[in-house]
């Protein structure tokens, strides 16, 4: 949330000299202090204003300023294989509610592919009446439209037991990340080929090395998915399925199937190891749910959060957001007492179903011990759960779909960590 | 549809002239180009749990022990007992403790699903590498690891999908939403 230079992560930043300095600052090491230009005095013009800046196109596709480059997603931890390997949103460094394309969260399972789409391929086929195969000129002249959608991770979050406290929000629901996608609705395509009434489940497929695989049941294979090719106004990012994925709106991300290559329409689920070995939630008695799609009402305070440091008493606005799988968010509620009472936030409009919803609340931190949590609540009125609500349900080793309420605790010294 | 016929009816459709449906016999808008099933083999390669989709083909689990050294073993250990990646073989018995070991063979529902999954995405450095003889072979010899065939068993596309799998009914549905609402103060 502050305005960082170069400095690495998050806890060890450094304040742009003479620039708006966030009010909450970077752990450790002084960093209010360090590189911090003069506060009270008189103003220097400084060089950049006495001087031409860069010219135009320079480079033709801009990049963030050099100042934000601590700003990027990276992994929980080293990951034995990077190409099966996960990285984080920095949901801390972002404002509003759309994630740029760059930073979208990432789940490979055999690395990014590099797809020519002059080449690719989507084979449409099984229980249709007219097979099809399809170039990316002939699906970008379908009829499209646009749709504003989270994607999230079935395993973001995993604080079953808790989790660490040093983790920031990157690390406990980095796995987030919401664009506006553009392509063609899914049914448009089941329309163009046909669909036989015996049609019950599609098997969508990637190009990639993994061939990734899911089966979708058609309730949700109609209800508005999509098959996209742009993402935030450009083509599909590389690591988000260039140059066409599934996007199923609310649905867990692992079906979202990147480098998509074919859809198969059958009678009955494909059982790939996706949905059976993986993305299935064990209980307690040893029994593991199957086909758990949609990502339930959750959401998470974005600042202040895990590794910041609060330098000052006084006024802070509690910022964060809120999701639901189901719809739209009807209300957040935001205590700074661990639960005790809370506050009614306030959202920032639009409020779209399936999307990420910015609340903000305004607090004065007095300078002692606080525990920020927000509760969601959507328009089936589903209220967010605390942790051990989804425990006493599902034990500890479900592994998927943790939507319980994140607790940030804040020190008197300023210092916030996770509190799970 | 010809090419030339179908720039016409485009052209015929953006004038106005004819109804998108018009396109009739190639589809609602008729994008696209039919396909054959020669034309999509190569990418149709799912296996369903009721073995439809299985290829020609047999491997041993003597032909599968000696791949699974060479190609899989540096990763999931030389018995399946997992390295750096997946723990493949035991865990028996584990899935509703404290710590559950989730294997082919403690955990997963079908043996069809070993198959499709190799055959797509393994060996990890060479994804699709494998005959459909050498999946067969790998898969045997995973399920020997696992107790559920014998040493000198051979698998083919009638055998494989008869392997009765220990967890096939330890599968529910999603009942979500599962916890009780609170009443907010």
């Amino acid at each position: 949330m502050s305005f960082a230079s170069s400095g690495g992560r998050l806890g060890r930043r450094q304040f742009l000299g003479g620039a708006a300095a966030g009010l909450v600052a970077g752990t450790a090491s002084g960093a209010a202090a360090q590189g911090q230009g003069p506060l009270q005095g008189a103003l220097q013009v400084p060089a950049w204003t006495r001087e031409q800046g860069e010219g135009v196109a320079s480079p033709p596709y801009g990049v963030p300023s050099p100042f934000e480059k601590a700003v990027g997603r990276r992994p929980r931890t080293k990951p034995a294989f990077p190409t099966a390997a996960s990285t984080g949103t920095p949901l801390q460094d972002l404002h509003g509610i759309i994630t740029p394309s760059g930073l979208h969260y990432e789940r490979h399972h055999a690395g990014v592919p590099a797809i020519d789409p002059e080449q690719h391929r989507l084979v449409i086929h099984g229980l249709v009446d007219r097979p099809l195969v399809l170039t990316m000129n002939d699906i970008a002249r379908f009829p499209s439209v646009s749709r504003l959608w989270f994607l999230e991770c079935s395993g973001n979050t995993p604080q079953w037991t808790g989790g660490s406290a040093k983790w920031t929000v990157q690390e406990t629901h980095g796995l987030i990340s919401c664009s506006e996608w553009t392509g063609v609705r899914l049914s448009t395509l089941l329309d163009e080929v046909g669909l036989r009434p015996q049609g019950r489940w599609i098997l969508a497929e990637g190009a990639d090395g993994a061939a990734m695989s899911r089966s979708i049941p058609l309730d949700v294979a109609l209800d508005d998915a999509l098959i996209a090719y742009a993402q935030n106004g450009e083509h599909l990012r590389p690591e988000q399925g260039y140059p066409l994925r599934l996007v199923l709106p609310g649905i867990e991300g692992n079906m979202s199937i990147k480098w998509l290559r074919r859809l198969k329409v059958g009678d009955q689920p494909f059982q790939t190891r996706e949905e059976t070995s993986k993305y299935t939630d064990l209980m307690p008695d040893g029994t593991a749910r199957q086909f758990t799609f949609v990502m339930e009402a959750k959401s998470v305070i974005t600042s202040p959060s895990g590794g910041h440091q609060l330098r000052d008493k006084g006024f802070y606005e509690i910022r964060g957001l809120a999701w639901s799988g189901r719809g739209r968010i009807t209300a957040v509620d935001v205590s700074t007492d661990g639960g005790a009472t809370w506050r009614r936030a306030e959202l920032q409009a639009p409020v779209l179903s399936r999307c990420l919803t910015r609340f903000r609340l305004p607090w004065t931190w007095e300078g002692g011990p606080a525990l920020l949590q927000s509760r969601a609540v959507d328009e089936t009125g589903y209220v967010q759960p605390v942790r051990q609500q989804l425990v006493d349900v599902r034990g500890v080793n479900s592994q998927y779909h943790f939507n319980g309420i994140q607790t940030w605790k804040v020190e008197p010294t300023g210092e916030v960590s996770n509190a799970a | 549809m010809r090419p030339e016929l179908r720039i016409l009816l485009g052209l015929l459709a953006v004038l106005g002239l004819v109804a998108p449906a018009a396109a009739g016999t190639t589809g609602v808008l008729g994008i696209g180009h039919v396909a054959t099933q020669a034309d999509i083999a190569a990418y149709d390669i799912d296996v369903r749990a009721d073995g439809a989709g299985l290829p020609p083909g047999r491997g041993s689990v003597a032909e599968g022990k000696e791949l699974f050294a060479a190609t899989c073993a540096a990763c999931h250990g030389d018995k399946g007992q997992g390295g750096q990646a997946d723990v493949l073989a035991g865990g028996k018995g584990t899935l509703a403790t404290a710590k559950p070991v989730k294997t082919v063979g403690s955990f997963w529902p079908y043996a069809t699903t070993l198959f499709d999954y190799v055959n797509r995405a393994m060996p990890f450095t060479a994804p699709q590498s494998l005959s459909a003889d050498q999946v067969y072979a790998v898969s045997a010899y995973v399920l020997f690891l696992n107790g559920l065939v014998p040493e000198d068993a051979t698998l083919d596309a009638q055998s494989l999908p008869r392997v009765a799998m220990p967890n096939r009914n330890g599968f529910t549905s999603d009942p979500r939403p599962d916890v009780p609402p609170v009443a907010r103060n």
